[in-house]
């Protein structure tokens, strides 16, 4: 365990030093800086503002027009681990051969070639969770990538991320495990809990070994290596889960074990909740206006996302869907319009936040990513016009102050192993 | 009650008018009487009586229309019991027609139509010959108020989806659907040796062969469902083949061969959101919808995902995003399908005589910071009420009072 486990070997790409002049930006820090600049150099900003001191060789990028953002934060991707084109072979999400599987990690499933990558580097993405899949009570670690092209996920791991712990409420669990169990959502609660009972014991006995190291070390059990990293706070438990009252029930189930659920996702009910959530410190990842398509889906409304901001909760706007990550500016502005419509005030740079700061919290990276501060990572988005418009394109993209992809210049428009010699 | 609605009078006035038919006029009236538009224009005398909509900085369109989806046969997609679009068990179901299946309470239509999307076609789901579609408006208590036009075609799949009724091969699901065609004809010239057992066997039911008449004499579209470049070939070939009137679904590589859809006349419906590739089409791209209509394709818009088919505006901004114009992107998401249907006559434009389905919005219909005022349909102002809209209320200050 002294040994680094499948370590990130990413490196920043050089880049020279960058200036973006005269854009709107929008910092999501509070600031909608008219006619501003910025200026980040070797994957850092260095500075932000209406008048900024650029060196001699900064490459001056023109704003006039255009919107700069922080880069876009998905908390919940399945890109890699189901890969367009989305057959058999590939698919490599869910290990729905039993329901507790903390064992897996989804890095060891991502395909960095994955076409859909591309897509979501055009949408303004520069960071994504790649998640397990739904089918099981616990599906295993999540993979947290900076969005860039690469021959392995290690070239990908955002350096020094804390792992994600995927967990599943409600339907999902129950339907594919309806002939062996749990098939009923008492069945759910007893498989996490029977899981967390195990982790406990181990945690206590690995514990110790670690203080006195008095005989041989207890043997490594990578399920309750998972879920005893989730007990001490290492691990940030990402809980797939719909309905109001199950959230409830999964809240209890942290306090039982003394951990923190750091965001449920899909959530369509937090609206219900919005007050528990905010005193819970559990932020939401949640869709814009996704509904219906079974029951646990049935209640979703537009505001979810304004009323757990009015809440003063932690709302995500999160995609889930490869075509959907292309678009979470758009899906962030849909649910901030309809929950100004309701008359629910939602500002511009909460809604900003909803896709970039907030999930930058829920991977616990908003020291490093998620704001245009100077310090932070040059994770930056030049749009074409307001980027809560539904006209606006991501032009340019940096991720660590790299030009990861530039909408005019095809020498910066990456293309997937999957693509070479099948363009028209 | 009946009768008053039927002769309800409503004038919307000082808006920005959008026809579609023709250009935007500034500060018009548009006036409905009886269910129908009754005058659009700038010079209208609005009779004593009439309800008044004041529109004034709003935009006036024709409701929307969304050219695909299960609306109003579909509540819950997971919830089989819920579903009534698919005909299990014969893989050319051409007599399958699916508006009894239609349900006017859906919590779907309300919370479709506040969003500005006034008439949708429920499409039937299958294998290879689907069934038949029907043109809904988004609002009555019965299935007959509701239906605009049934049937608007029949249903067909030559995507990889079909190939499991083509032995799995485009090649089989193509030289199926040809002898199911010509033995619907056969049948018609030889039905009295059909009821007298004289024939051998047929590829479908009497029933399902008698249905596709309509559509092989022309008198009724065949609704393609091909993506990929060959399959959009193969759709345009046997239509020839057989002087089918064709109307194509989905044509994710239809791009790549603009001019032959062009030079065949066939209108295209487009989901301009959809890009990630498949083996179905590699080719699949944002430009698709502008590219084809550059070249001359009458190009409609489609939302394909029944429950969020209000966000057909979105699929029309981002088709404005990615290279269409404006106006054609209106024109794909009101008049285009319309005339697609064959209900130009009726539907998807602000003309003297036309179904009064209309929209007030606060701006540029496609806009996110855009909403919907007012929906009119079959000139009967709607509540902007849903499940949605009652479900916020309730849980708009917590805890709710129960």
């Amino acid at each position: 365990m002294d040994r680094p486990q499948y370590p990130s070997t990413y490196k920043r790409h050089p880049n020279p030093p960058v200036v973006i002049r005269n854009a709107t930006i929008m910092t999501a820090t509070g600031q909608e800086i008219q006619g501003g600049s910025i200026l980040f150099r070797d994957g850092r900003i260095v500075s932000v503002g209406t008048t900024v001191d650029a060196p001699a060789d900064a490459v001056v990028v023109d704003g006039t027009g255009k919107w700069v953002t922080p880069g876009v934060i998905d908390t919940h991707s399945h890109i890699g681990v189901y890969p367009a084109p989305g057959t058999w072979a590939e698919s490599d999400g869910n290990e729905a051969t039993n329901p507790v599987t903390a064992e897996v990690w989804a890095e060891h499933s991502v395909w960095p070639q994955d076409p859909q990558i591309p897509l979501a580097i055009a949408g303004g993405v520069t960071t994504i969770q790649a998640l397990p899949g739904s089918a099981n009570l616990i599906g295993g670690r999540s993979a947290i990538l900076k969005l860039v092209p690469a021959r392995s996920v290690q070239e990908m791991k955002f350096p020094g991320a804390h792992y994600g712990l995927k967990m599943a409420c409600g339907e999902n669990p129950k339907r594919v495990y309806q002939n062996r169990g749990p098939s009923t959502r008492m069945g759910n609660m007893a498989g996490y809990r029977a899981a967390f009972i195990q982790a406990e014991q181990y945690r206590r006995r690995w514990d110790k070994w670690n203080k006195d190291h008095s005989g041989d070390a207890p043997t490594r059990d990578l399920k309750l290596e998972s879920l005893a990293e989730v007990l001490r706070g290492n691990i940030f438990v990402q809980n797939h889960c719909y309905r109001a009252d199950e959230m409830m029930q999964m809240l209890d189930l942290a306090h039982e074990f003394g951990f923190k659920i750091r965001s449920f996702h899909h959530a369509v009910e937090a609206y219900k909740i919005a007050d528990v959530l905010a005193r819970e410190g559990t932020a939401v990842s949640v869709w814009a206006d996704w509904w219906g398509f079974k029951e646990e889906a049935m209640d979703g409304i537009y505001e979810n996302a304004a009323l757990v901001q009015q809440a003063g909760g932690i709302p995500v706007i999160h995609s889930d869907d490869a075509s959907g990550i292309q678009r979470l500016n758009q899906e962030a502005a849909k649910a901030m319009y309809h929950g100004r419509r309701a008359g629910i005030q939602v500002t511009r740079d909460q809604a900003l936040r909803w896709f970039t700061a907030n999930p930058a919290w829920v991977l616990g990276l908003d020291s490093i990513v998620g704001t245009l501060e100077p310090g932070k990572m040059a994770d930056i988005v030049v749009w074409s016009a307001d980027p809560l418009s539904v006209y606006a394109r991501a032009m340019q993209v940096y991720n660590d102050g790299w030009l990861v992809y530039d909408r005019n210049d095809p020498a910066h428009q990456p293309k997937m192993d999957f693509t070479i010699g099948r363009e028209p | 009650m009946i009768a008053f609605l039927l002769a309800q009078t409503i004038a919307i006035t000082g808006g920005t008018v959008y026809p579609v038919s023709g250009p935007k006029i500034d500060n018009a009236t548009v006036l409905i009487r009886d269910g129908r538009i009754a005058a659009v224009g700038t010079n209208v005398a609005i009779p004593t009586g009439a309800t008044r909509i004041d529109a004034t900085g709003k935009w006036v369109t024709p409701g929307l229309i969304d050219g695909a989806g299960n609306m109003g046969l579909r509540e819950i997609s997971a919830v089989q019991n819920t579903n009534e679009g698919t005909l299990r068990g014969n893989e050319v179901a051409a007599a399958f027609n699916v508006t009894e299946g239609l349900n006017p309470a859906s919590t779907l239509i309300p919370v479709t139509r506040v969003e500005g999307v006034t008439t949708t076609l429920a499409v039937p789901g299958g294998d290879l010959v689907w069934g038949q579609a029907v043109l809904i408006d988004l609002d009555g208590t019965t299935i007959e108020a509701m239906v605009a036009k049934s049937p608007v075609g029949v249903v067909a799949d030559l995507s990889e989806n079909a190939k499991g009724a083509g032995g799995g091969s485009r090649a089989g699901v193509a030289q199926r659907l040809r002898r199911i065609f010509n033995d619907a004809l056969e049948y018609e010239r030889r039905r009295t040796d059909y009821s007298r057992a004289q024939m051998q066997d047929l590829s479908a039911s009497a029933a399902d062969l008698d249905a596709l008449l309509p559509v092989l004499h022309g008198r009724l579209p065949l609704m393609v469902v091909a993506n990929r470049r060959s399959d959009i070939e193969t759709a345009l070939r046997i239509a020839r083949e057989f002087k089918l009137r064709l109307i194509l679904a989905g044509a994710a590589e239809g791009w790549e061969i603009a001019d032959k859809i062009v030079a065949a006349g066939v209108p295209v419906l487009v989901q301009p959101m959809d890009n990630i590739p498949g083996y179905d089409a590699l080719g699949i791209r944002y430009e698709n919808a502008a590219l084809l209509a550059k070249a001359g394709v009458k190009v409609s818009l489609m939302e394909t995902q029944t429950e969020n088919s209000r966000n057909l505006r979105q699929q029309a901004g981002n088709a404005v995003a990615y290279g269409m114009t404006w106006d054609q992107a209106l024109r794909a998401v009101t008049l285009t399908p319309a005339e697609a249907f064959g209900v130009a006559d009726r539907y998807g434009s602000l003309e003297v005589g036309k179904v009064a389905n209309v929209v007030v919005w606060t701006g540029d219909p496609f806009e996110f910071s855009t909403g919907v005022e007012h929906v009119i349909i079959r000139g009967k102002e709607i509540s902007l009420r849903s499940r949605q809209t009652e479900l916020l209320e309730r849980y708009r200050t917590l805890p709710p009072k129960y």
